[in-house]
């Protein structure tokens, strides 16, 4: 897929308290010179690259945004923040967009989105992740019968080596709740 | 040396071998770890992608503990994402009251407070730094020579904090590598991305970005890491991508640790030697030969 973006005509408002205004204010200085795009290690797979999708955030264009796969392939390797002129944090500004596809529950990242919102709810009954049952809470959610399959080979392996168990673990040992709790009453709030 | 510790979640499973290597390694050279009394996860690459407020209270609160604990400022933590994720929320709040507050806002509900005083540390810092090669070189035992080795940095010790070495062209293993009498392996993969988490979620992307680094050290003895997602990635999927490309990139990948261990004359079990899942047999020769 080709992404025309036409630089004088779409530009769509977005009103200060929508999520997008807090990253367009984060990449505003960009001046499109295309050092992210070079040096991504996965642009080879993005469409748009990471260089026209900060336009298509500064012209406020969702639609084209959250249709992409280029900020659920960032892998945080912060090679473009470190190398942008102009300094921006621009791996911190493709974590923001996936806390929006997150937060909207957006079709098109449930592999990325479920995958991190299950590993969370383990953390937040357990305080430390608990692999199988992360991972099994995971393929359920994603609805997909042949997922299980890819981690199989996996799993075996390291059951075999003894570093994650079938065993059923009851105790919550160091269980977060009242801080996720309070999280949520503030980010809700502001 | 004394550090206080945190391990993080992966060193209590799937990364077992570099919490028995790092500490098997640090009580040989005479440091001392004090483990964060019940630790929790920094959140990982999850929280990020969830919740600003989330990914910095997950930290928060393991170094608010540290704080109360001991009166030392130092702590030594062995995986990239978990160093990332403590040394960001670290520099924030020190740097932003106002973060600060918001933080100890939540933490306040499990009656902890952050004051910003803990002093983030990445396992590599503290080994090519407070350790030193000279020091290891005095405490060698088992020198390996004959064996030439692949210094892999990864991404999260290198940037965005570039604290202890080159974040584009890393050197620090350099010397450590060459301290326990093996040869380093020139290559220029060594601070390029693993992939991280697309060997769940995106695994075509992650097998391109792996093979590309195994490929680049078909001629090595062994990849060293210093991160358990790197790990994993680099040793899980060997025979996948192998297959994948139609060439053989089965390769031997140790923790840093667990090297320097062999080095100084601990058992390979104390360095859980057999937990790792691709040591090649070539390499055990090869280990028995430098002996």
């Amino acid at each position: 897929m080709k992404i025309a973006i036409n630089l004088e005509t779409n530009y769509e408002a977005v009103s200060d308290s929508e999520p997008l205004a807090r990253i367009q204010e984060m990449i505003r200085p960009c001046i499109q010179c295309g050092t992210c795009t070079a040096s991504c290690p996965n642009a080879f797979a993005m469409d748009p690259t990471p260089r026209q999708l900060w336009r298509l955030v500064l012209l406020g264009q969702k639609d084209e945004i959250f249709h992409s796969k280029t900020f659920s392939l960032c892998s945080d390797c912060y090679i473009c923040t470190l190398r942008c002129p102009r300094g921006l944090p621009l791996t911190e500004a493709m974590d923001a967009l996936k806390q929006i596809a997150a937060e909207e529950n957006l079709t098109e990242y449930k592999y990325s989105t479920l995958f991190y919102k299950n590993f969370l709810s383990s953390v937040r009954r357990h305080g430390r992740v608990r692999e199988m049952e992360f991972m099994t809470n995971y393929f359920a959610a994603l609805k997909d019968p042949l997922a299980p399959f890819r981690f199989a080979s996996l799993g075996m392996k390291l059951m075999a080596k003894g570093k994650v168990s079938l065993k059923w673990l009851p105790k919550a040992r160091f269980p977060l709740e009242k801080m996720f709790q309070k999280i949520n009453e503030l980010e809700k709030r502001t | 040396m004394r550090y206080l510790y945190y391990p993080g979640c992966s060193l209590e499973g799937t990364a077992l071998e570099y919490d028995l290597s790092t500490r098997s390694v640090l009580q040989a050279v005479g440091a001392e770890l004090l483990e964060i009394e019940d630790w929790t996860c920094c959140g990982a690459s999850a929280a990020e992608a969830t919740s600003d407020l989330l990914s910095l209270v997950l930290p928060a609160r393991n170094l608010a503990i540290a704080e109360r604990m001991v009166d030392i400022s130092d702590l030594l933590v062995p995986c990239s994402a978990c160093y990332l994720n403590l040394k960001k929320v670290a520099e924030k709040t020190r740097k932003d009251s106002e973060t600060l507050q918001k933080v100890n806002a939540v933490l306040a509900e499990e009656q902890l407070q952050l004051q910003s005083r803990v002093n983030v540390r990445h396992l590599l810092d503290v080994i090519a730094n407070d350790l030193g090669a000279d020091k290891i070189r005095s405490l060698v035992k088992r020198p390996l020579s004959g064996l030439n080795i692949a210094p892999y940095y990864g991404c999260q010790c290198l940037r965005p904090y570039t604290v202890f070495d080159d974040p584009e062209v890393p050197h620090s293993m350099e010397p450590i590598i060459e301290a326990t009498g093996a040869k380093v392996y020139r290559w220029n993969m060594g601070a390029k991305c693993c992939g991280a988490s697309h060997m769940n979620t995106r695994m075509e992307v992650g097998i391109e970005l792996v093979a590309n680094i195994l490929r680049g050290a078909r001629d090595a003895d062994a990849v060293v890491t210093v991160c358990p997602m790197c790990q994993m990635n680099l040793e899980a999927h060997q025979r996948k991508i192998s297959a994948v490309s139609h060439e053989d990139l089965n390769t031997t990948i140790l923790y840093l640790p667990q090297l320097l261990g062999l080095a100084l004359g601990i058992s390979e079990k104390k360095l859980g030697l057999n937990l790792n899942l691709s040591i090649s047999d070539g390499f055990h020769e090869k280990l028995q030969n430098a002996a």
